[in-house]
């Protein structure tokens, strides 16, 4: 058995897991889990390099306690040096680093979205690739061909904004809150997602790759009149920004099922795989599962636990990359950009 | 002593222009500038960065993608870029945190998005960049630099104009 140490840091959560042979999770601990704000007596900056700092010893501890594990039982350890900022992903790199000298055991250098990528097939019973798997985030909307865990190769991305960014920014044109896509998902229920007509925009019939920036001025003009930008909110009922939120759900959706499904097409696979915070979204995990269904392909979600940032898909992803024999050195350095 | 400052409007009729735009600028920066880009929502701020980081040579625009989430995009080219969106921020004080003034002490050039928030940050010689949506498809861009450099970025910039 091998056994990783799994460290996160890349955007707002600190994380840190403990994995068994890239399968077996023995712990999971994202920061906003454990009450820090009350164990330091003080507000602490979300958003900041320094919150990673001073979350990052007893997140640690507290998966290493989980796990019930000692240093000896810890075989490498896994660290997100890649994308993100560069100030917080430094935060783990050097933690990383620290334990990885320390305790005498390899280091693993992981790439946050690829790890994304992987995550639906942490809890599998038999590895799912080849795949396509879609990444959908805050940040991220990216389609992936998974070979195998260490190899996976980039077929599109989003050329503006992220599905999960146009689901937090409609949310505040609606006058929801933050974060807008659970809000986007509940004002949607029993809405009409026919309601209105929003585009799809799919950038050429063959391209694999995003841009949700259009849909957001869409719903920006929809809600407040042709080229203004604010104002309209209030002359709207309830129903009607339930509708919008629908229709504006539906046609993301849309997109995202239909540009997996070209891909699968020019892939030749049968297989997707979804991951990244906004694959919590349910209508997206029953648009994509209906959408395999009725090819016969066969689907799988990543876990709730491992949508959105966490330390488990990256110790997961790092016993592959250490399989593989991909030893990252103590000069690791943290990157702005993916691999 | 407040610094000089030179203000200058421009209109884009399309998306495609607004990038053209930002290309011109692109093409013509100074290192250290620190560009405040000021604007609603679907304005088309980040539409010129991604001018900006076009004109400014070695990045595929479609890897000029919003910062909203990652908050600090980095863009190699002529001069290093950083792409910075402060929409999620709550204040100056969270920009600070994320290192901003080790950014704008580089040689790099640094473009903020939602400026207006973090006021208090901005250095006082900067060029700033309004965009308002005049209608669907038209944007006014009122560009307003301050302090020497910044001026004759934004006057070789003027120059530039078809």
């Amino acid at each position: 058995m091998t056994t990783l140490l799994g460290i996160e840091t890349s955007c707002d959560e600190t994380s840190a897991a403990v994995v068994d042979n890239g399968t077996m999770v023995r712990s999971n601990v994202v920061s906003s889990q454990i009450d820090l704000h009350k164990k330091y007596g003080g507000v602490v900056p979300e958003i900041a390099s320094r919150a990673h700092i001073e979350k990052i010893d007893s997140t640690i501890e507290e998966a290493m306690s989980i796990a019930n594990c000692s240093r000896n039982d810890i075989d490498a350890i896994a660290v997100t040096n890649r994308p993100g900022l560069v100030g917080a992903l430094l935060i783990g790199v050097t933690a990383a680093k620290t334990l990885s000298w320390a305790w005498d055991k390899p280091l693993v250098a992981v790439d946050h979205i690829r790890a994304h990528a992987y995550s639906a097939a942490i809890d599998l019973p038999s590895p799912p690739w080849p795949a396509v798997g879609l990444i959908v985030s805050g940040g991220h909307t990216s389609l992936f061909r998974i070979n195998t865990p260490t190899s996976i190769d980039l077929l599109g991305a989003t050329t503006d904004d992220a599905a999960g960014e146009a689901f937090d920014k409609v949310a505040s044109i609606l006058g929801l809150a933050y974060p807008g896509g659970p809000e986007i998902e509940r004002a949607s229920r029993d809405a009409n997602p026919k309601a209105c007509d929003f585009p799809r925009t799919m950038l050429g019939r063959d391209s694999l790759d995003f841009s949700f920036s259009g849909i957001k001025t869409s719903v920006l003009y929809h809600v407040n009149g042709h080229g203004k930008t604010r104002g309209g909110l209030a002359k709207l009922s309830q129903s009607e920004v339930n509708d919008i939120a629908a229709s504006f759900q539906k046609a993301v959706i849309d997109v995202l099922v239909k540009k997996t499904m070209l891909a699968v097409a020019q892939t030749g696979l049968s297989t997707v795989v979804l991951g990244g915070g906004v694959a919590a979204n349910s209508s997206l995990r029953n648009a994509l599962e209906t959408a395999c269904n009725e090819r016969e392909w066969r689907f799988h979600a990543a876990r709730m636990a491992y949508c959105t940032d966490n330390g488990a898909m990256i110790a997961a992803l790092g016993f592959h990359n250490l399989q593989g024999g991909k030893i990252a050195r103590l000069d690791l350095d943290a990157s702005a950009n993916a691999s | 002593m407040t610094s000089p400052t030179q203000t200058v409007q421009m209109e884009t009729k399309s998306p495609q222009e607004t990038l053209e735009l930002g290309k011109r600028l692109g093409q013509r920066l100074v290192g250290g500038l620190v560009v405040a880009l000021v604007g609603d929502l679907g304005a088309g701020k980040t539409q010129f960065v991604k001018g900006i980081a076009c004109g400014n040579g070695a990045t595929d625009p479609k890897q000029v993608t919003s910062p909203t989430f990652t908050l600090i995009n980095e863009y190699a080219g002529e001069r290093k870029l950083f792409h910075i969106d402060t929409y999620r921020l709550r204040g100056s004080a969270e920009l600070f945190a994320l290192g901003f003034d080790e950014l704008i002490a580089e040689d790099a050039v640094v473009a903020v998005e939602w400026a207006d928030r973090v006021q208090e940050a901005i250095p006082e010689e900067h060029l700033r960049i309004e965009v308002e949506a005049i209608d669907a498809n038209i944007r006014r861009l009122t560009f307003s630099a301050t302090g020497s450099s910044p001026i004759a970025c934004l006057k070789s910039f003027i120059q530039a104009q078809p």
